[in-house]
Formats: C-alpha cells, structure tokens, sequence
C-alpha cells in the first residue's frame, strides 16, 4: 500500500492520504493520472465507462500500486481499456475474467489483480467464473459495470434489464415470466464467505462519483491487506442503448434502475456487523 | 537412454501419474482442471505433489485449483501463462471441447499452456473406454480462428513422461499451446520409467525467463495482451506472423518411429494405443513372413507427411491407417501418400480396442489384395 506523509487533509485516519504527486495533480483536477494513456476513448457521450476508468486509474495512481497491477479487460464495450490504462493488461475471453485473474493472482500473490466487467459479461456468461471466484475468495478486485444492457453488441437484453425494459431483443419491454427478473449480483454474492467487500454505487451525480471512487478504494485496500474477493457494482448510464440523452440516462439511473439495485455497502469484512446491508443514507 | 553412475531411479508408474510427475519435473507450477474419467487420476496426484512441492519450496508457489468447470480452467491457465508459470490442465474428450475456446485465445495470444487429453468413446458423454475419436479436434486446432497446436501422442508410459516433460519446452519455445494425447488405457497402464538426467527437475528461477510476461510494469513501460484485433490488415498481419510460426513448427518439429520399414511393401500407420496393438500385429505377420511395418506418428501436428511419402516413394504396395475411431487420422495419411498408393483404413470406434489377432487378419487379407480399397 501507499505510504504517504503529506498532511493531506483531515482525511479519516485509517485512509492512506494521497502521496504527493496526486496532491499535487488535484491542482488541476483535469490532468491526467499517470495510469492512463494519452488517448482518445472511443466511447459514446455520456457513457459511464469513461468516467470509471478514470476514477480506477486514479486510484491505482494514488494507492501507488500501478507498478504492480494486471487488469483484465472483457468482451464488452470495454474491451479496448488496454488502449486507456497505462498499467499491464490481459483481455479475457467474454464472461472469464474472473477466471483469468485467478490465474494471475495465484500465481503472483502480491500483485494487483483487478477484472473491469460488464452486466453480460459478469452476470450472464460469466456468472460461473464469478460465483466460484467470488467463493474461493480471490484475493482479486471486480469493477462491474452495470448499465442494464449489452452495450457493444447493440442494446440487447441483459441479465440486469429492468423489468419493462425495451431492448432490441425484449422489444416489449423485460417480463419477469419470459425473461426472468434483473439480476442482483451484490445481494447474490453477500452470502458467500471469500467474499470480503461488495459495495454498490450509482454514477449519476459529483456525489454519486466521489462515492464510487471511494468503493473502488476501499475494494483494492481489501485486496491489498489480502482479505479476499472485492467487487464493486457500479450502475452506470449507456445513453445511446437507452436512447435518452446524458441529463435523461443520470435520471434514469436516479428513478428507476436504483430502485432495483439499491446502493449500499453490501458486505464489509472490515466493518462491524450492524453497518452492513443494503440501505445507504445518501 | 544413458546410464550414470547416480543412476536415475526406476520407477513403476501409472500412465497419469507419468504425466504428472514429468510435468512437475519440467517445472509446471500451475495446475487447474476439471474432474471427468478417465483422467481423474492426474489432478489427483497434481493436487498432491503440488501441495508436496509447497511444503518443500514455498518459493516455487505451486498451485493446484480444481475449478468449477474445463472453461474456467482453461482461462485461469491464460492467466497463469501470461505472467510467465510453465501451467497444465488436462480432461477427457467433452471437457476438452469446452477447453477449446481458452485453447483458441492462448494460441492467438501466443501463449504456451499445456493441455492433457486423455481420450473416450463420443461424441456427446460417449463413454469412457479408451478411443482416439479426437484426433480431428486436436489436430485442426480444434477451437475456432487460424491456428493449429502442436499435438503430441506418446505410446508407452514412458513416452508419457518423456513427452510431457519436453511438451513444457515446446510451448515456451514456440509459445503455443501444446497437446498431449492418449486414452484411458494408457492413463491407467502402469509401466516402469526412468526419469534421466537430461530430465531434472526445474525450479522456476532456473527455468530461461520470459521476456514478454506481464508481472507489474515496474521500470518499464506498460503493456497488454489482446485477442481482438479490428482492422483486417492488422488481423491479417497476425494472422500472416500465426502462420509463419506453424511452418516453422511443421518444418521443423514432426516425429515418427518406424518400425521394419526398410524393406517393407506393405506399412501399417498407427498411433498411441493402436500403435501398440499394430507392432504386436506387424510382428505377428513378419513371423508369417510377411513385409509388413509400423509407421508410428509421435506428433499428430506436425503430422510426419515426409516420412510418409519417402517411404511411398519407396514402392509400398499399400498403407494401413489403423485407428481407434471411424477413420480421422486416415486422411492425413492420404495426403501425405498422395496417391502413390492405395490406402486402406480400419477402424474400432467406440470405446472397442482390437486385438492384435483382429488386426493381423486385417493387414493379411489387404496384404493378399493391396489395391483393392476396403
Ligand atoms: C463467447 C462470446 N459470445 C458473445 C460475444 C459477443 N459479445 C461481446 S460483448 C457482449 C456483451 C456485452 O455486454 P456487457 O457485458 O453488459 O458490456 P457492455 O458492453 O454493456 O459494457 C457480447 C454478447 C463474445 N464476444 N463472445
Ligand atoms: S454503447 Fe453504451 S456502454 Fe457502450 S460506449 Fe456507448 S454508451 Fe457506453
Ligand atoms: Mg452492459
């Protein structure tokens, strides 16, 4: 882990403060954290992906920890993050992610091994990989990136859809007696005991981002002092699959796709028991 | 081969057990497989040595995972291949098929793995007698994509241990995946094997580094292994790089034993168990004082056509592909012939072995009648 010694801020005492360089960086809150690429993403407006990126490749920044990280990309719209995180990537096969960094961290014990997901790629095809991962308790970090649809492939049905969601292959909208319900991998993992960190967050506010940069955090600390499996659920906009615009995509996200994947700390090994468990204050 | 003085232990081992001990021996750190019969012997003892292993030499950090699937353990050897880890799995036909996709990104990637296949009677369940009934899958790639891999076919317990244990270094040499093939007879047989001393057992930081690993881009810049590759003259150029790396391998790398070939005119090609069924049945008819000999692939891919077709060249009146299948392998022996000869095939799918009786009366009848095609 990171040890700085800058006086930070009056930071909560058990966090690490930022080392000095990213202090430094917050001067100009655009420029880029070493861990990226200088490149053009070529997601759409509005996409959370982009968004996501960015706060992991800060962390890894400021966490000090890109030297040593492997992160393993899916089949999805993110599949080019190799192009965008300037820290070593494998691209897995769709749906093996978790698979895939398995074998990454078992054998290199003291890396860091993050996998970036989509809802298909996690909860459909690789559901498998996920719960056997999730269970074994891999010392590995999930970012999941729910946006309730199959982005790359065109705005298909995916196993988070809504329900009444219209895609382009659940044209009238998802019916829980067809297509089943959306669902929730947060609450589906919480009963695993490697599972060390579940925490669920909605990008779709500056509030809703600083708190997803936070879980993302907290899941590579848990990785770090080696406590098991981490995951962070996070739901995210694809305005051009859900044809609405960006303003429209954040609301939707507020009204509708957080009334089902309801934010909150769904497990934390560090915490004490009665802190846990769905609800979150703001 | 050579004796030594500290001469190396023989020891009686179990075709599986051979593989394991060959791969542990070659410095495989990295074990992830799926249970299905008839190979469960072998991530049993790789569950055991490795944890042996990590007893004796915490340092090597041996792993051993059963996964929850042949998929999920195909991509954790993906994982454990692109951080440098010499790593095996192994299964039986329908695991293999689910394999096929991990097999198809690492050879794409240039990634060395090596995978077991002890084979059964298919398709779908089949059963779990001993057949060859995989030898297009193995041969043709067996996922989807441009890509072939080295596919090796011992035929003695042995073999077993000395094809593995080398299986490591053709895939780290050519970053491929590499197969090893047999069945559930030559898994379960037990015969004695020495381990020489060309073979010693490798500890991972004697093992040649690898320059192109992933493990942290500490002091240096960062990089990353994909499979897709968008633009078609990119996929192409790939592709073109893929393919000069298999000629080189087919150039280079094809195996075949030949037994009583010299002075042959009529030459039975049979491998793995069937290769061992043939020379019993070769030895039965030279007694009878027929010209018959054994032409015994070692490699599968590269397929040993040159050989094949000098010894066509040398006037055989007719080749014999003898298989423990519907008749896969007789293709390759066609193209290998090209026409200089007939050649004939037989066959026992299913799980059934031939005897060597059975297959002797074979050979006699074509012997008697060799451009007659059966
Ligand atoms: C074996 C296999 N099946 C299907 C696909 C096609 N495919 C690529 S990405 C994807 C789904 C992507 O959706 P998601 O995981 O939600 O990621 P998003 O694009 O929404 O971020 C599919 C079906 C594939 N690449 N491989
Ligand atoms: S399709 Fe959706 S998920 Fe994919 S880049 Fe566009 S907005 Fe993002
Ligand atoms: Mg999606």
């Amino acid at each position: 882990m990171a040890k700085a010694t800058t006086s930070a801020k009056a930071a909560p005492a058990k966090k690490a403060p930022a080392p000095k360089a990213a202090a430094k960086k917050r001067e100009f809150p655009a420029a880029r954290p070493s861990t990226m690429k200088k490149a053009v993403m070529h997601y759409c407006p509005g996409c959370g992906h982009s968004v996501i990126h960015r706060l992991v490749a800060e962390v890894l920044q400021e966490k000090g920890l890109a030297e040593k990280t492997i992160g393993v990309p899916p089949a999805g719209c993110a599949v080019l993050a190799y192009f965008y995180f300037d820290v070593d990537m494998v691209e897995a096969a769709h749906g093996r992610a978790c698979a895939t960094a398995t074998g990454i961290k078992r054998v290199l014990p003291n890396a860091t091994v993050f996998s970036y997901q989509g809802d298909g790629d996690l909860a459909a095809i690789g559901t498998a990989e996920l719960v056997h991962s999730a269970n074994r308790g891999e010392k590995i970090t999930v970012i999941f990136v729910n946006n309730a649809v199959y982005g790359m492939t065109g705005g298909q049905m995916a196993p988070t859809t809504m329900l009444g969601q219209k895609t382009t292959t659940s044209p009238f909208g998802r019916r829980a007696e067809f297509e089943g319900h959306p669902v929730r991998v947060c609450e589906l993992l919480s009963g695993l005991d490697g599972v060390a960190y579940l925490e669920r967050t909605k990008l779709n506010s500056p509030a809703g981002i600083k708190k997803t940069k936070k879980a993302i955090a907290k899941a590579f600390d848990i990785q770090e002092q080696g406590l098991g499996f981490s995951l962070v659920e996070i739901l995210s906009a694809c305005p051009t699959n859900w044809k609405m615009n960006p303003v429209q995509s954040w609301e939707w996200i507020e009204n509708v796709m957080s009334k089902t994947f309801v934010p909150g700390v769904y497990k934390d090994v560090t915490a004490r028991k009665d802190e846990e468990g769905g609800e979150d204050a703001d | 081969m050579t004796k030594s003085k500290d001469k190396p232990r023989k020891q009686l081992l179990r075709g599986t057990e051979a593989v394991g001990e060959a791969a542990i021996r070659a410095g495989c750190r990295f074990y992830a497989g799926y249970p299905i019969t008839p190979q469960n012997e072998l991530p049993e003892y790789m569950s055991r040595r490795m944890g042996e292993l990590r007893a004796e030499h915490p340092e090597e950090n041996p792993v051993f995972i059963q996964s929850e699937s042949e998929l999920s353990a195909i991509n954790m050897l993906l994982g454990a291949s692109v951080t440098g880890a010499r790593c095996m799995t192994s299964s039986s036909s329908p695991g293999i098929s689910l394999k096929q996709e991990g097999i198809s990104f690492m050879a794409g990637m240039e990634l060395p793995a090596v995978v077991v296949n002890i084979m059964r009677g298919g398709p779908g369940l089949g059963n779990i007698a001993p057949s060859q009934s995989d030898y297009y899958q193995a041969t043709r790639g067996g996922g989807h994509g441009d890509y072939r891999t080295i596919v090796l076919a011992p035929a003695t317990v042995q073999e077993m241990a000395d094809l593995t244990y080398e299986a490591f270094d053709l895939a780290d040499k050519y970053r491929n995946p590499v197969l090893v093939v047999g069945d559930g007879m030559m898994g379960q047989m037990m015969e004695p094997v020495i381990f020489r001393e060309d073979q010693p057992m490798r500890l991972v930081a004697k093992l040649p580094p690898k320059p192109w690993a992933l493990r942290g881009a500490k002091g240096r810049p960062s990089r990353f292994f994909r499979s897709l590759i968008l633009p078609p003259h990119e996929m192409e150029e790939h592709n073109w790089r893929l393919y000069r790396k298999l000629q080189k391998i087919e150039r280079k790398e094809p195996r075949a034993e030949l037994v009583s070939v010299d002075d042959a005119d009529f030459v039975v090609v049979a491998f793995g168990t069937a290769a061992r069924i043939a020379r019993s049945a070769v030895k039965r008819c030279r007694d009878k004082g027929l010209k018959v000999g054994l032409i015994r692939p070692i490699t599968l891919w590269p397929y040993p056509s040159q050989v094949i077709r000098e010894t066509a060249d040398r006037g055989v009146q007719a080749f014999l592909s003898f298989e423990m299948n519907m008749g896969q392998m007789v293709d390759d022996v066609r193209l290998a012939v090209e026409g200089r000869a007939p050649v004939h095939f037989f066959g026992r799918p299913g799980g059934v072995v031939p005897t060597p009786v059975e297959l002797a009366g074979v050979i006699r009848r074509i012997y008697n009648n060799p451009a007659k095609t059966m």
